[in-house]
């Protein structure tokens, strides 16, 4: 009964926690996917959803329900647990991240020591499920989604783990509140301006956002890795593609904007949060915004960009932080 | 190693590019017209099917029964009938029907007419549930306009 007493806040805390993540990842696809919509017509001279509710406001909310509605189907030559299993793989593990992003001071579930660790290990997931998921659907599109998923992942993982890795020697820690208190008045963007390009650009890939969108790539391969997905099982990848990349926008805050800091707003003590959620919002733009301006790279494009520019310029950008921290 | 340099500085310049002509269409005016709502105003010159024109000053058509659409009509879908009535000079029309199924909007008949009380209508929205729905009697047209 003691250790009950003990763990008690602690348990709660995480529920809380929990409940929380569920409605940022809720909440964030919502918004997302019906500003992503509107800003895509807008971007080519039309109007974007105008049918349901006041300039199309309920359009998500009807179709989280048609697609609640339909039917899982399964195609009889695919792997029938893997097939049920990537959606899940995919969507599970981005609650875990949003457990330790601060959002402001307070705001936060649970600050780690290895808070970066945790959130690039469980980002990483997403990769795996793609590929069960491309895998076991026995289809040759979704096979060549999965394929160029992995390839793309894992190419870019590393520039994006470089680039933060500056950040981190600059630092001295893998804390996200750390990392966001330690740039005062000046933010890591205006010292390391390389490292928040290559991280924006590899950020793109990791999100299988366009121009990188490869492993989708409707021109190509219908759908890539969820060709054969209906219904909610197509949406939790959808739901797992947004959440990631408020995921990945919520580090790049953290890391290169300076996290929460912003001039506090009259008459509210969480104006760290408003300022932390409008950072994030304003990179989430920035990715719709070149989504709809680039067209998709060929995948060899793609990787000589990562291996011949990112890579090399991520190293020259590491190596020139390390020595500029040794001197200091 | 010279071009490696030289393509990233392109590269990059024309990335921006693209990005200034995307923002600038983010704010310019929607050019779609959401189209059961809001409709596009249809030029003169629009070639419809066929209306009489109600003139001003006699406040009716002019058409005086001659016939001579319904003879030059090369798919015969126009039937003209009119009648003799006491203290009018010449016939009165009665009947005036076009068949716009068969209709291949030659536009004879506007041309033959001697009085010019033909000419094309604007209507395009032309869909029906059934045939008869294109069987249009021109007379009650030009009656029912204001």
């Amino acid at each position: 009964m003691e250790t009950l007493y003990s763990i008690l806040p602690e348990l709660i805390r995480i529920v809380i926690c929990a409940a929380c993540g569920a409605a940022i990842v809720f909440g964030n696809a919502l918004v997302m996917g019906y500003a992503e919509r509107k800003l895509a017509g807008h971007f080519m001279l039309r109007p974007g959803p105008m049918e349901v509710g006041w300039h199309g406001i309920l359009q998500l909310v009807l179709d989280g329900l048609k697609l609640m509605g339909k039917q899982l189907v399964i195609p009889a030559k695919a792997d029938k647990p893997l097939f049920m299993l990537a959606p899940l793989l995919s969507f599970a593990p981005v609650f875990v991240p949003l457990l330790v992003i601060p959002f402001s001071d307070k705001l936060q579930g649970f600050d780690i020591d290895i808070g970066l660790l945790l959130i690039l290990a469980f980002a990483s997931i997403n990769v795996l499920a793609v590929l069960i998921g491309g895998w076991s659907s026995n289809n040759k599109y979704s096979l060549f989604g999965a394929f160029r998923a992995v390839a793309q992942n894992v190419a870019y993982e590393i520039p994006m783990l470089i680039s933060l890795l500056a950040i981190v020697f600059m630092t001295n820690t893998f804390s996200l509140r750390d990392v966001a208190a330690a740039q005062g008045s000046v933010w890591f963007v205006i010292v390391q301006p390389l490292a928040f390009i290559i991280y924006i650009v590899a950020m793109v890939a990791e999100t299988n956002r366009a121009p990188f969108d490869l492993p989708e790539a409707e021109s190509e391969l219908t759908a890539g890795f969820h060709t054969e997905y209906s219904g909610m099982s197509f949406s939790l990848f959808v739901l797992a593609e947004y959440a990631n990349m408020f995921i990945c926008c919520s580090v790049a805050t953290v890391f290169f904007l300076g996290g929460d800091s912003g001039i506090p707003l009259p008459y509210f003590e969480y104006s760290g949060a408003i300022w932390f959620l409008m950072k994030v919002y304003a990179l989430m733009f920035f990715l719709v915004w070149i989504r709809w301006t680039y067209p998709r790279t060929r995948f060899d494009q793609l990787m000589n960009f990562c291996w011949k520019y990112l890579i090399p310029f991520s190293l020259v950008n590491l190596l020139i932080t390390v020595v500029m921290v040794k001197l200091i | 190693m010279k071009s490696y340099f030289s393509l990233l500085v392109t590269g990059g310049w024309s990335l921006i590019l693209g990005l200034k002509v995307t923002i600038k269409s983010l704010f310019s005016p929607i050019v779609t017209v959401q189209y059961p709502r809001e409709k596009l105003e249809i030029t003169p010159n629009y070639r419809g099917h066929i209306d009489l024109i109600k003139f001003e000053d006699t406040g009716s058509h002019k058409c005086i029964t001659c016939g001579s659409c319904m003879r030059e009509c090369p798919s015969d879908c126009i039937v003209v009938e009119g009648e003799k009535r006491e203290g009018v000079k010449g016939k009165v029309l009665t009947v005036f029907t076009l068949d716009f199924t068969k209709c291949s909007l030659c536009g004879a008949c506007v041309e033959v007419c001697p009085t010019d009380a033909l000419d094309y209508s604007n209507e395009y929205e032309l869909a029906g549930f059934a045939r008869e729905d294109f069987y249009y009697d021109i007379l009650k047209r030009v009656e029912e306009r204001r």
